[in-house]
C-alpha cells in the first residue's frame, strides 16, 4: 500500500505537469475549431509559442527581470501565438484556402521560421539554456492533506494550476456568455448565424486568435518547465496530442481536460513504467502508442461518438 | 476579351506565380536577417547544378518525395486528405528492410518481394483508416495523424526488440535486395542517387494510367467529385473510399521502400518523423494532383532541401529558409483566392483604362 | 396580413400563381437584369411568361391518348423510412402501364423522395415489394436496378445527377462506362467514349462547345438535356423522372416533356413525380396522389381539374366532396 502510494506521490504530479501544455493548447483548439476552423496548426503554434517563450525568457533575464523573466516569456508567447495565427486566419477564413492544408504550412512555416531565427541569432541550432527556470512547489496548506496533499499539491508547477483555472474559464465562456454562444452558432450554423446579425468572419478570426494565443502558452510552458531551451526538436508531436485531446474529449473542456490528464498519465507511465511491479513487463511501446489508439477508438464511437461541430473545414 | 481566369493555363498559372511570391518572400526574409538574397539564392542554385554530386543528391532526394507526393494525390482525387503518409511510408521502410534482411534470394524475386513487402505494409497503414472513414464515417486526417505516431513507435520498437545491429539501426539488407547503383552513383560523382529514381517516374507514370484510363480510375475520380452521384450511378462508395487508401498508402509504402532498399540500404528507430510524408502534401498541393506537377514539383523540393546545405556553407544562410519557402508556397497554392482575385483587379484596372 | 399593418412585403418565386394571387407589383428579371416592372393587376400569366423567357410560349403538351399495355412497374405495400428513421412511406401501392406517364402529385414532404429512392435503390426497402418487368427489385442496389431497365432522372441534377467536374461525355457515360465498349478490361476506351457523346449530344441538342467540355460550365437547361440523354438513350422499360423540369428555362420544358412523352409512345412506362401541378396534369395520364406516404387516390388526368388535385393533395377524400373543407 505504502509503495503503491509512493509511486503516486510521483506519477500523479509528473503526469499533470506532462498534461498541462496539453491541456491549454487543446482548450485553444477548442475555440477555434467551435468556430468552425480546424486547426491542424496547433503544433505549429505550440512551436511558436515555446520559440517565444524560451527567446523571451533568455531577453527579459539579460535585462535584470529575474525570476520573472519566465512569466514574461509567457506573455510573449501569448502574444506571438495569437498574432502567428493570423497567418491560419487570414489563409482560411478570408482567402478561402483549406484549413487542412493551411494548417499544414503553417506547422512548416513556424518550425522553419523559429529554427532560422535561432540560427541567426545563436549561430547553432539551438538556444542558449534559460537559467531563471519555474520552481515546482508545495502549494501551502493544500499539500499537508494527507494522501491528496502530495499527490496533487507538492512538487507542482504553478502553471500547472494556471491550465486548470482556464478550464473553468473556457468552460465559462463557451457555455455561459452570450460570446460563447456566438461562437458555437458560428461553428455550427455560419449562415444562420449570419442571418442573425453574427459576425462569422470576425467570431472566426477571435476563435483563430484565441488558439494561437493558448497554444502559445502551452508551448512556451512546456519549453520553460520541461526542455529549458528551444531547438527543432523541442515541439515534437506534441500539438498534434493536443488536438487528439480535443477530439477525445468531443470538443469540450472538460473533456479535453480529461482526455489530456489522460495522456500525460500515459507519458508518465512510459517513462516510470519501469519502476512499477506489474506494469514493467509491458513494453514501453504500448504505452506510448496508447494515446492514438485510443483517439482512434474514440473516433470510431467505441467509446461514445465524438461529433465535430457542424460547419468544420467549410470553406464557404 | 479571353479571361485567364477561366482558361486551363490558369492551374499552371497559380503555382508558378505562388513560387514566384515563396521566393520573394525568402529574399525578403534574407534581407531583414542581414544577409545578401543574391548569394544566397546563388549559392542555393549551386547547391543543386553546381556540381554533379549536388544533382544526383537531388534526384536522389527526389525518390521518397514522388512517391508521397503521388500518395496525397491519389486520395485527393477521391475526396480524401491522407495525413498518414509519413506512417505509411514509415511502415513501408521498416517492413522492405525487414524483408531485405531476413530472405536469402536471387535479386529477380528479392527486390520485387521486398518493394511488394514496403507496399503491402503501405497500404494495410492506409487500409485502416479507409475502411473507418467507410464504415463509420471517422474523418480520415485524425485517424491518420494518429496512425502516423503508432507507426513510429511500433516500427522503433521492433527494430529495438528484433532487429537493432549496431546503434539506433538494424544490420544492411543483403545485395539482392538493393536499388543501389554502382553506374549512377559514379556519374552522380558518388552520390546516393539509385535505380529508385526509375521506379518514381514509373509511379507517376502508373499514377496518371491509374486514374485517367481505368474503369477504377474513373470511379475514383468520380466518388471523390460527389459521392451521392456515384451511388446513383451504381458505384460502390465505401469500397473505392478504402481502395483509394489503400492504394494510397501503397504508394507511401513504396516510398520507404525506395528509402530502405535505396537511400539507406539499413531501417533506424527514428526520434523524429522523416518528414517526407508531410512534404508529399506540398509537392501534391503544388503539382496540382498531377502526374507530371508531381514530378517537377519533387524537383522544386528537393532542390530546394539539397541546395539549402549549400546556402549555409557558401553563403552562410540558415538552412531552414527552405522550409519556410517551401511553407509559403503552400499558402499561396491553398490560398488560390488571393491569386485569382489580385489578377481580376488588374484586369478589371486595365478595362477601366 | 402583414400588409394591412403597414409592412413591405417581397416576395421572391418563379411560380406565376403565387404572383397573380398576393401581389401589388411584380418586377420581372431575366438573366440577372431587370426586365420591367409591371401592376399584377394589368398583367396575365402568359405575359408574365412572355417577358422572363422573351417569347411566346405555350404551356400546353401536344400528345396523343395513351395506349396502355402491360403493368411494369408493380410496387406493393412499400414502407419506407427517412433518415430521422420515420415512416414517410406507408404501405404505398402503384402499378404503371407499358405505355402510359403515370404523374405522382402531392405537397412537397409527403414521400415523394423517399419513394423514388427507395425504388432506384438509393434507400433501404423496409417492407413491401417493388417489381419492374416481373424481376423483383425491392432489395437491388442502384447498379442493378439500373440493369433491371429503370432509368431515373433525379430530382437534384447537380447532388445526385451529375459530376460537375467531369466532362460532359463522362457524365453522359455514367451508367455505362464498365460496360463493353466502353471498358475493355478495365481500362477505358476513350474513342468510343467519346463517339458516343457525341452522337447523344447531337441527338439531344445539347448545347455544349464540344463533349470534353466540363459539365460544370453547362447551363442548366443543358445540364438536365445531357442526364435526359443519359438516363432516355438506354431505352429503359421503366423511366422514373422526379422533378425534370425544376428550375429550367420554358424552351428546355419544351424539350424534356416531348421526350417524356415520346419515350410513352414507345411503349415504356413513365413515372413523373413532380410539384408542379400544371406539369403533372399537362403531360399525365394517370396521375396517383400522394398524400402522407400512401397513394390516397388514382384520377384520369383528363377527368380532374387543379381544384380536385388539391383537395386530395391536402388529405381531402374524391367522395367527400368539395364543401367539406
Amino acid at each position: 500500500m505504502a509503495d503503491i502510494l509512493q509511486i503516486l506521490y510521483t506519477i500523479v504530479p509528473a503526469a499533470l505537469i506532462a498534461s498541462t501544455p496539453l491541456l491549454l493548447t487543446a482548450l485553444g483548439g477548442l475555440f477555434s475549431e467551435r468556430s468552425g476552423v480546424v486547426n491542424i496548426g496547433l503544433e505549429g503554434l505550440m512551436v511558436m509559442g515555446a520559440f517565444s517563450g524560451i527567446v523571451g525568457t533568455l531577453f527579459f533575464e539579460s535585462i535584470g527581470f529575474g525570476f520573472a523573466s519566465p512569466w514574461m516569456g509567457m506573455l510573449a508567447a501569448i502574444i506571438l501565438g495569437a498574432v502567428f495565427s493570423l497567418f491560419h486566419a487570414v489563409a482560411s477564413i478570408t482567402l478561402k484556402a483549406d484549413q487542412i492544408v493551411s494548417g499544414v504550412a503553417l506547422n512548416f512555416l513556424a518550425l522553419g521560421l523559429s529554427v532560422f531565427i535561432v540560427r541567426e541569432v545563436f549561430d547553432r541550432g539551438q538556444t542558449d539554456a534559460i537559467s531563471a527556470r519555474l520552481f515546482r512547489i508545495d502549494v501551502p496548506f493544500l499539500s499537508e492533506i494527507p494522501v491528496i496533499g502530495p499527490m496533487f499539491f507538492s512538487r507542482i508547477y504553478a502553471t500547472t494550476f494556471l491550465a486548470f483555472i482556464v478550464v473553468a474559464i473556457v468552460w465559462y465562456v463557451i457555455f455561459k456568455t452570450p460570446f460563447g454562444l456566438r461562437l458555437r452558432s458560428v461553428g455550427e450554423h455560419p449562415m444562420a448565424a449570419d442571418t442573425m446579425g453574427i459576425k462569422v468572419t470576425r467570431m472566426r478570426y477571435i476563435g483563430v486568435m484565441l488558439s494561437g494565443a493558448l497554444g502559445g502558452l502551452g508551448g512556451a510552458i512546456f519549453a520553460i518547465t520541461t526542455a529549458g531551451n528551444f531547438s527543432a526538436g523541442t515541439i515534437v508531436g506534441q500539438g498534434f496530442m493536443a488536438l487528439a485531446a480535443l477530439i477525445f474529449g468531443k470538443w469540450h473542456p472538460v473533456g479535453a481536460m480529461g482526455a489530456a490528464v489522460f495522456f500525460g498519465f500515459a507519458q508518465a507511465l512510459s517513462i516510470s513504467a519501469q519502476q512499477i511491479p506489474g506494469l514493467a513487463e509491458i513494453p514501453q511501446v504500448y504505452m506510448l502508442i496508447l494515446p492514438y489508439v485510443l483517439t482512434i477508438l474514440a473516433l470510431a464511437g467505441f467509446v461514445g461518438k465524438a461529433e465535430p461541430p457542424k460547419a468544420l473545414n467549410q470553406t464557404d | 476579351m479571353k479571361n485567364l481566369l477561366t482558361s486551363r493555363w490558369f492551374g499552371l498559372f497559380i503555382p508558378l506565380i505562388a513560387i514566384g511570391f515563396g521566393f520573394f518572400a525568402g529574399a525578403l526574409i534574407m534581407l531583414i536577417s542581414g544577409n545578401n538574397p543574391v548569394t544566397g539564392y546563388v549559392a542555393l542554385v549551386e547547391g543543386v547544378f553546381g556540381d554533379l554530386y549536388y544533382f544526383g543528391e537531388t534526384l536522389q532526394q527526389m525518390i521518397p518525395l514522388i512517391f508521397s507526393g503521388i500518395a496525397v494525390a491519389f486520395a485527393f482525387r477521391t475526396g480524401l486528405l491522407n495525413i498518414g503518409v509519413e506512417g505509411q511510408l514509415i511502415v513501408g521502410w521498416f517492413a522492405a528492410v525487414i524483408v531485405g534482411i531476413s530472405i536469402e534470394a536471387p535479386l529477380m524475386i528479392h527486390l520485387p518481394l521486398a518493394i511488394l513487402g514496403g507496399a503491402i505494409a503501405g497500404a494495410l497503414w492506409g487500409f485502416v483508416p479507409g475502411l473507418l472513414k467507410a464504415r463509420l464515417q471517422v474523418h480520415e486526417v485524425i485517424v491518420t495523424i494518429m496512425m502516423n505516431y503508432i507507426a513510429m513507435h511500433v516500427a522503433n520498437a521492433l527494430i529495438r526488440a528484433y532487429f537493432q545491429e549496431s546503434g539506433q539501426r538494424t544490420a544492411f539488407i543483403h545485395d539482392s535486395a538493393s536499388l543501389a547503383s554502382e553506374f549512377l552513383a559514379e556519374i552522380t560523382n558518388f552520390s546516393r542517387l539509385h535505380w529508385g529514381f526509375f521506379l518514381a517516374v514509373l509511379a507517376c507514370v502508373l499514377m496518371w494510367f491509374l486514374l485517367w484510363k481505368t474503369k477504377l480510375g474513373f470511379e475514383l475520380r468520380s466518388v471523390g467529385h460527389n459521392r451521392q452521384a456515384s451511388a446513383y450511378a451504381g458505384m460502390n462508395v465505401n469500397t473505392n473510399i478504402i481502395m483509394s487508401m489503400s492504394i494510397s498508402g501503397g504508394f507511401a509504402g513504396v516510398g520507404g521502400a525506395m528509402l530502405g532498399l535505396g537511400t539507406f540500404e539499413y531501417a533506424e528507430i527514428l526520434s523524429s518523423f522523416t518528414d517526407y510524408g508531410f512534404d508529399g502534401i506540398a509537392v501534391a498541393l503544388l503539382g496540382a494532383s498531377n502526374a507530371i506537377g508531381i514530378f517537377f514539383s519533387s524537383f522544386l523540393f528537393g532542390g530546394l532541401q539539397q541546395g539549402a546545405n549549400n546556402m549555409q556553407g557558401q553563403a552562410n544562410v540558415a538552412p531552414e529558409l527552405a522550409d519556410i519557402i517551401i511553407a509559403l508556397i503552400i499558402f499561396f497554392v491553398a490560398s488560390s483566392y488571393l491569386i485569382r482575385w489580385i489578377y481580376s483587379r488588374l484586369q478589371s484596372k486595365k478595362e477601366g483604362k | 396580413m402583414w400588409q394591412t399593418e403597414g409592412k413591405s412585403i417581397i416576395l421572391i418565386t418563379h411560380k406565376l400563381k403565387e404572383i397573380m394571387q398576393v401581389c401589388d407589383r411584380c418586377t420581372v428579371i431575366r438573366r440577372g437584369r431587370g426586365v420591367g416592372t409591371v401592376d399584377v393587376a394589368d398583367t396575365s400569366e402568359n405575359k408574365l411568361a412572355e417577358m422572363m423567357v422573351g417569347r411566346e410560349v405555350s404551356f400546353a403538351v401536344e400528345k396523343e391518348t395513351a395506349v396502355p399495355k402491360e403493368t411494369v412497374l408493380s410496387i406493393k405495400d412499400l414502407q419506407v423510412e427517412d433518415t430521422r428513421k420515420v415512416d414517410v412511406v406507408n404501405g404505398l401501392n402503384l402499378d404503371v402501364r407499358a405505355g402510359e406517364i403515370v404523374g405522382v402529385a402531392g405537397v412537397d414532404g409527403n414521400g415523394q423522395t423517399e419513394l423514388v429512392e427507395a425504388m432506384t435503390g438509393l434507400r433501404l426497402v423496409k417492407a413491401g415489394s417493388v417489381t419492374v418487368s416481373e424481376q423483383d427489385i425491392t432489395h437491388y442496389k442502384p447498379r442493378k436496378v439500373t440493369e433491371a431497365g429503370v432509368g431515373h432522372i433525379p430530382e437534384d441534377r447537380h447532388k445526385h445527377g451529375m459530376v460537375m467536374a467531369f466532362t460532359v461525355a463522362e457524365n453522359m457515360l455514367l451508367q455505362t462506362y464498365y460496360q463493353f465498349p466502353y471498358t475493355k478490361k478495365g481500362i477505358l476506351n476513350y474513342p468510343n467514349i467519346y463517339e458516343k457523346a457525341k452522337a447523344l449530344i447531337q441527338e439531344y441538342d445539347v448545347r455544349t462547345p464540344n463533349e470534353k467540355t466540363p459539365a460544370r460550365s453547362l447551363s442548366g437547361g443543358n445540364q438536365q438535356k445531357m442526364i435526359i440523354a443519359r438516363e432516355v438513350n438506354r431505352s429503359p422499360d421503366m423511366l422514373i423522372a422526379a422533378q425534370p423540369t425544376r428550375g429550367l428555362d420554358v424552351g428546355a420544358i419544351e424539350f424534356i416533356h416531348g421526350k417524356l412523352v415520346e419515350e410513352r409512345d414507345k411503349g415504356h412506362a413513365v413515372l413523373l413525380v413532380s410539384l408542379e401541378l400544371d406539369e403533372i396534369l399537362n403531360l399525365s395520364d394517370r396521375i396517383a396522389v400522394i398524400y402522407e406516404g400512401t397513394i390516397v387516390d388514382i384520377v384520369k388526368a383528363d377527368e380532374t381539374d387543379e381544384k380536385e388535385l388539391g383537395l386530395l393533395m391536402a388529405g381531402g377524400k374524391r367522395e367527400a366532396g368539395e364543401g367539406q373543407r
